[in-house]
């Protein structure tokens, strides 16, 4: 069925306010995006790795989840959605329950690039019936804006303060949904909130749909450690996209295609400078620091479009 | 084995009455936390500029715009909103005003 905004928004809303993310938080909206995606009758299972999102969408005795939740630790949310995924098939096959369940991991960047990869990676592998969706915002933003693998380079974070000393975060951006699209699974895709949220809504409900594993890695920005005014963001997602610093790709059966490829693809500086974590960068003796960033996303939109055979 | 609801949880209820492993056995109690107080700027909606498209609705992240079983955009939430502004951004018809909120 094709993508409309209204059905889709008629749907039930699976995540409840009163939740206590900031104002203006980029999580909330990926996850209600993803929950709203499930069949009408159809439940899930959730399961939360450390982060934002999970502290505060979970303060006992108040949820914000209208699904079944899992609180657990930050290395450990996809083996739990594993484990209840076998034990759910297991239940099934001797005809104790009817209902049917759907699991979802969802992780910040921290708990899904760096702490939770290696069940991540294992439930993956393992190609349990689940999605894992990570909500990149690129730090470590529960405990104040901490470095992660997913920051991209010379973002100022308190772990990698900018100054005399160093540019920022000195490493490159970790491009995990291409490890993702390493281990053979049937549905991985990258996306983020753009205009009616056509992308994001079709990548989710293929995602949850398609049987085994599946991956979505979702950009969203986090206004107070990116350091832009929370009303800009969906001027923010946009840039990223038009940038091709976060590109729209889906890895279907290891086939890529890309969900959208901008007319004129805009230099960098047109998302860098909306953010604070960047500012040092448009200081004059930095212009090197611009000229880098420029050269890694052309390179891996290069790469991109050659594996789209584009 | 009856287990408390998360509304006569509270900080007084002593450890022998808490539900083993804190687990809530209902769904979205975060219904009766009031994060609406949060908010120093509040949006504000000219129904003569809408055009009903909902642009508005899947941007927010306080679930604080509905949607009606008819498919209209109904009256803001401001018992949830935090007074981001995201959706007075994404309005193409500038029918979301942010405005200070008095209290």
């Amino acid at each position: 069925m094709s993508y409309n905004l209204k059905e889709n928004l008629m749907r039930e809303e699976r995540l409840a306010g009163g939740h206590r993310m900031c104002a203006g938080c980029g999580s909330p909206i990926a996850i209600r995006t993803v929950l709203r995606q499930l069949e009408p009758g159809d439940k899930a299972v959730v399961t939360g790795a450390t982060s934002c999102m999970e502290v505060s969408t979970f303060m006992y005795p108040y949820t914000a989840w209208k699904e079944s939740f899992i609180h657990n630790a930050f290395e450990n949310a996809a083996a739990t959605c594993s484990g209840v995924e076998t034990a759910y098939r297991a239940l099934k096959k001797q005809g104790k329950l009817d209902d049917t369940y759907k699991f979802i991991a969802f992780g910040g960047d921290g708990g899904t690039y760096d702490i939770g990869f290696q069940s991540l990676s294992g439930a993956m592998e393992r190609g349990h019936d689940m999605v894992y969706v990570c909500y990149d915002n690129e730090a470590y933003m529960n405990t104040g804006i901490q470095r992660s693998s997913s920051t991209p380079r010379f973002a100022d974070t308190t772990t990698t303060p900018q100054g005399s000393v160093i540019p920022g975060k000195i490493q490159n951006k970790k491009d995990l949904t291409k490890i993702m699209v390493a281990h053979g699974i049937p549905y991985v895709a990258q996306t983020t909130f753009i205009g009616n949220f056509k992308d994001i809504c079709e990548k989710a409900h293929k995602a949850i749909y398609t049987p085994g594993a599946a991956f979505l890695n979702v950009m969203a920005p986090c206004p107070r450690g990116w350091r832009y005014p929370s009303e800009d963001m969906m001027k923010v997602c946009k840039a990223a996209v038009e940038t091709c610093v976060w590109p729209l790709f889906e890895v279907v059966e290891g086939k890529y295609y890309l969900s959208y490829e901008p007319k004129n693809k805009l230099p960098v500086e047109e998302y860098l400078k909306m953010q604070g974590r960047f500012a040092h960068m448009f200081k004059p003796g930095n212009e090197w620091m611009i000229e880098a960033f420029q050269q890694e996303v052309d390179r891996r939109w290069e790469n991109l479009l050659a594996l789209c055979n584009l | 084995m009856s287990y408390k609801k998360a509304s006569e949880i509270n900080e007084k209820i002593g450890w022998r009455d808490i539900t083993p492993g804190c687990n809530i056995y209902e769904g979205g109690t975060s219904v009766t936390v009031e994060t609406g107080d949060w908010r120093t700027m509040k949006p504000v909606i000219n129904w003569d500029k809408c055009k009903q498209c909902l642009l508005c609705a899947p941007v927010c992240p306080d679930m604080s715009i509905p949607v009606t079983a008819e498919g209209k955009r109904g009256e803001f939430d401001y018992f949830f909103c935090k007074g981001c502004g995201i959706c007075s951004k994404a309005c193409p018809f500038g029918a979301i005003e942010m405005v200070k909120d008095e209290k």
